[in-house]
């Protein structure tokens, strides 16, 4: 507001982090890749929520989305494919005061690390999941994933994809503890950051599906909804606003209750349309790191404690001598 | 009471209880349907006996199966007991008592030669009167082949007896048997007691003192029904002891060793460690995370510890094949982990609560790529607890990868041991979230020990990226080939730099002579055993146990050379070459002898088998003879 940043004005020795405070190494995805979008996007979120780069952990499995952290100017996790969100699990359980992001492709995601996104959405860790959806296989070269559509040609299906793809939102809206879905193209870089700002907000395990372009394997894919805008449904709740230049091209709005579950189910299975925004927010759940707070912290007097109550359970002090003897036990 | 069974007793004595008769060792087995609590009666019985201050081994027999059927052989459930006047360190040969609560669980241990020549059999006869006439007859062919066998079998009324007391009887018939136990081995009553309300105390006054009651009539029913007695000699404790089972004693090893997580996913036979530190563990801060799958137990640990905080994942053989991936990440990227293996029968799902030592090589080599880890295995129970303490420490020093090799004997075998004392040097450093000054690299590795410090998220100025791919000292992913050369050449050196820190193992017996027998593990009380019977009748035979696999100590060289015959027993399988198509080009070794082979160039034989037994002692005196006493 005012242009003045709270953090200014509050602590005016801290700090204060530019734009450029989180941009690590230079990107290397592909020219009018997605990606980069969402990359700028996510910078700025940092920036504006003065996020401290030592505090906060991007997360990534295998793929070309995972290449985010490298360009990020914080600490990251450039792992396995598919086991991103575990990782980033075992990062937040006993560090709540990590800033945590996991960004994931569709093949991280919705293929080899399903039962992880499965589990995750149940679990509610605080933290920002990003599904990069490009519905292919990019860094192995042109493979169909999960996302892509039947009948589309690819290395792994020359005579078109068999199999109808996989709805990710309909499936993260139908896993118990789902706390808050929503779904944005990066091509409207004004509802990404709304969006992704509103998934930092909360608290719990914020699921965005991030519907990017490759311009290498998926040349075409999008053109139609890129030149047909009312095709994309623009949900407006609470704590967004359209900008100026979305609002004129995007026409196609309809204000949503995101405490409506079913409506949010209904409008995840649309076919025609591309619901983009947020469409389910339940900030009631509890989150798995406050479920497993720890009764106490760890200090060496309480584990000296403990463990000397268990050895009292399976102990037994000196009883001495060669115990009784056997007539005397009897008599 | 069958007379004439009892007339079969060596100690009979018309004036009972005058005359015990002394015995250096004695096993005793308890033996029913899963489920009727012939463990908790072997447990008890086996802590009253090292509390008086016998040298006990108490293992578990375990069917496979939850509730298999009733009276069924392959649902024997129980519990060996091994006492002896001096220190007990395996489960023994054969057993010299046996309790059963019915006839068909001793059938599967006959069979595997569990009982001694003329043991003591002490059999629930209530199913010799059974309605059900196939039952009755069943009944009778075993009784009758055991008596044709010489067995000294005494048929005994158990529920019967405990109808008196009690309603349900099937309920409450072990601590009847506690009873006639404590009797005939003359245990301290009141220790008895003590462990029988200790056990019963959560579930009330009522269920407690008619669990007292049922074990006083049993010591009572003995006094007067059984004609015999055993006394053990009890060396004086002079020491507060803790009486434990390996999974526990890694449990609370994880809790000494100031561990924070520990991720895990259920798997026989590691889980029970979870299930006792799920009990204790947020108590001292920590937390166990049951994950949705292996990979996600280990990804998690990975995840933790990453963010500086001591982890642990917890496994057994077919856990850890599903971790792989993990594990190479780990040593790529130099995060510390603990992995806890408790070996079973392989491969595959192989035999789930059975013995072996399988996991070796696969545990060493199994991750593609070249991945240096340490890879140790704890010998006795009270080994598994301080192995997880030392286990952390070299993971959080040499920043990698630390394998723990347990197995089924180790996770359910109960011993005494001296009861640890804390010490606060055991418990890791406080998380560091100090700045990091003047552009530490990631991975500034030291050029002689390939060490680094390891940056920690929250430390200012040691922000990088970790990567499972190849990287830079700045973890920057590069291709180019110096690079990958140069990080694997690293991560290698940090196994040599620990390896200096190893002491050479000291072989059992003498530096010198005709034999050594080198083992691993688990096996160490067998394999001494048994060194020592055959040194008694002169031959020369010494033996080697190697706690630390990868790396192994310096020294080992000298010790295999001052050997004409180095030998190694294991369980895990190795041909024989008695079979047709085997001969010294195609034969496969058990695994530590591929190891040994390989790094020493000394022609070490094996002997091994994968019958998901814990080795005997007389087994392994046997090889030792066949080895040296050629026919």
């Amino acid at each position: 507001m005012f242009g003045l940043k709270i953090a200014c004005v509050l602590n005016p020795d801290e700090e204060y982090h530019e734009l450029e405070d989180y941009q690590g190494r230079v990107a290397r995805w592909c020219p009018g890749c997605g990606d980069n979008g969402i990359l700028a996007a996510t910078q700025r979120l940092c920036r504006d929520e003065q996020l401290p780069p030592e505090k906060t952990v991007f997360v990534s499995g295998i793929g070309c989305a995972a290449r985010f952290p490298h360009y990020m100017n914080t600490y990251g996790f450039h792992g396995l494919h598919g086991r991103a969100l575990p990782t980033a699990q075992g990062i937040k359980i006993r560090r709540p005061d990590l800033n945590v992001f996991v960004n994931m492709g569709d093949g991280d995601c919705c293929s080899i690390g399903t039962a992880h996104w499965i589990h995750s959405l149940r679990m509610n860790m605080n933290m920002i999941a990003v599904l990069h959806d490009n519905n292919i296989y990019g860094l192995t070269k042109n493979q169909a994933s999960p996302t892509t559509p039947s009948g589309v040609r690819t290395a792994t299906t020359p005579y078109g994809a068999y199999l109808k793809a996989l709805n990710p939102l309909t499936v993260t809206l139908g896993v118990t503890n789902a706390s808050f879905v929503a779904q944005v193209v990066e091509w409207v870089p004004d509802l990404m950051y709304q969006v992704l700002r509103e998934a930092f907000r909360h608290r719990g395990f914020s699921f965005i599906r991030i519907l990017q372009r490759c311009p290498h394997f998926m040349p075409d894919f999008y053109t139609k909804l890129l030149s047909s805008p009312d095709n994309l449904l623009v949900l407006t709740s609470e704590g967004m606003e359209l900008g100026e230049a979305t609002a004129r091209v995007y026409k196609n709005v309809q204000a949503h209750d995101v405490n409506d579950l079913n409506r949010a189910r209904e409008l995840a299975g649309m076919e025609d349309q591309v619901p983009v925004g947020i469409l389910y927010r339940n900030p009631e759940i509890p989150c798995y790191e406050d479920l497993r707070k720890p009764r106490r912290m760890h200090q060496p007097e309480h584990t000296r404690a403990v463990l000397d109550r268990a050895f009292d359970r399976f102990g037994f002090e000196p009883v001495g001598g060669s115990g009784p003897s056997p007539t005397e036990s009897r008599a | 009471m069958d007379t004439q069974t009892l007339s079969l007793v060596a100690d009979r004595d018309a004036d009972r209880g005058a005359r015990a008769l002394a015995v250096e060792e004695h096993i005793v087995e308890i033996i029913s349907d899963s489920g009727e609590g012939a463990q908790t009666a072997g447990q008890a019985f086996g802590t009253v006996s090292a509390k008086m201050g016998n040298g006990v081994w108490t293992v578990e027999i375990i069917p496979a199966e939850i509730e298999p059927p009733a009276r069924s052989v392959e649902g024997a459930s129980g519990n060996r007991i091994r006492l002896a006047a001096s220190t007990v360190t395996n489960a023994g040969d054969a057993a010299d008592l046996v309790v059963a609560f019915n006839e068909q669980v001793l059938i599967g241990r006959l069979a595997a030669g569990e009982f001694k020549p003329g043991a003591i059999i002490l059999l629930e006869s209530k199913w010799g009167s059974s309605p059900d006439q196939p039952i009755a007859d069943a009944y009778a062919k075993v009784v009758g082949e055991l008596r044709e066998a010489g067995y000294r079998l005494i048929e005994v009324p158990l529920e019967e007896e405990c109808r008196k007391l009690v309603e349900n009887p099937q309920r409450g018939k072990n601590m009847f048997v506690l009873g006639m136990l404590c009797q005939v081995y003359s245990r301290d009553a009141d220790l008895a007691r003590e462990s029988i309300e200790l056990k019963f105390k959560r579930k009330g006054e009522k269920i407690t003192r008619s669990n007292l009651d049922l074990f006083d009539a049993g010591y009572a029913w003995a006094a007067e029904n059984l004609h015999f007695r055993f006394e053990i000699a009890a060396h004086p404790v002079t020491e507060a002891q803790v009486v434990m089972n390996g999974n526990t004693a890694a449990a609370l090893g994880i809790v000494a060793a100031g561990m924070d997580v520990c991720a895990m996913y259920p798997i026989t036979p590691a889980t029970s460690a979870s299930h006792y530190l799920s009990e204790i563990f947020d108590e001292v801060g920590g937390v166990l995370h049951q994950a949705e799958d292996e990979i996600a137990a280990c990804a998690f640990a990975i995840g933790a510890s990453y963010a500086g905080k001591c982890a642990v994942t917890i496994t057994s053989g077919p856990g850890m094949a599903l971790k792989t991936e993990l594990m190479a990440l780990s040593v790529m990227g130099e995060i510390p982990l603990v992995l806890l293996d408790v070996q079973r029968g392989g491969p595959s799902t192989g035999l789930p609560t059975k013995v072996e030592q399988g996991d070796l090589l696969a545990a060493i080599y199994g991750t593609p790529g070249d991945a240096p880890k340490i890879v140790m295995a704890p010998a006795t129970i009270e080994d598994c607890f301080y192995s997880m303490i030392t286990a952390r420490k070299i993971a959080e020093t040499f920043r990698t990868l630390v394998v723990v090799l347990s197995d089924a004997n180790l996770a359910t075998g109960q011993q005494a041991f001296k009861r640890p004392r804390f010490n606060e040097d055991w418990l890791a450093p406080p998380l560091d979230q100090s700045p990091i000054e003047g552009k530490r690299p990631p991975f500034d590795w030291d050029p002689v020990s390939g060490l680094s410090p390891r940056p920690i998220p929250g430390q200012p100025g040691g922000i990088y990226t970790l990567t499972g791919l190849a990287h830079t000292r700045q973890g920057g992913v590069a291709y180019a080939p110096e690079v990958n050369q140069e990080g694997c050449r690293h991560r290698s050196l940090k196994l040599a730099a620990f390896q200096k820190t190893l002491k050479p193992p000291v072989p059992f017996g003498d530096p010198e002579g005709d034999l050594l027998v080198v083992g691993w593990g688990s096996t160490r009380g067998a394999i001494e055993e048994a060194v020592t019977r055959a040194r008694r009748d002169g031959l020369d035979v010494s033996s080697l146990h190697l706690k630390f696999l990868q790396p192994m100590a310096s020294g080992i060289r000298e010790i295999l050379g001052r050997f004409q015959r180095v030998l190694t027993v294991e369980i895990n399988y190795s041909d024989q070459l008695e079979d047709e198509l085997i001969d010294e080009d195609n034969r496969r070794y058990a695994s530590l002898a591929w190891l040994l082979r390989a790094r020493y160039l000394v022609d070490v034989d094996c002997w091994s088998v994968v019958r998901g037994e814990p080795l005997k002692p007389g087994t392994i005196e046997a090889v030792i003879r066949e080895r040296l006493e050629p026919k």
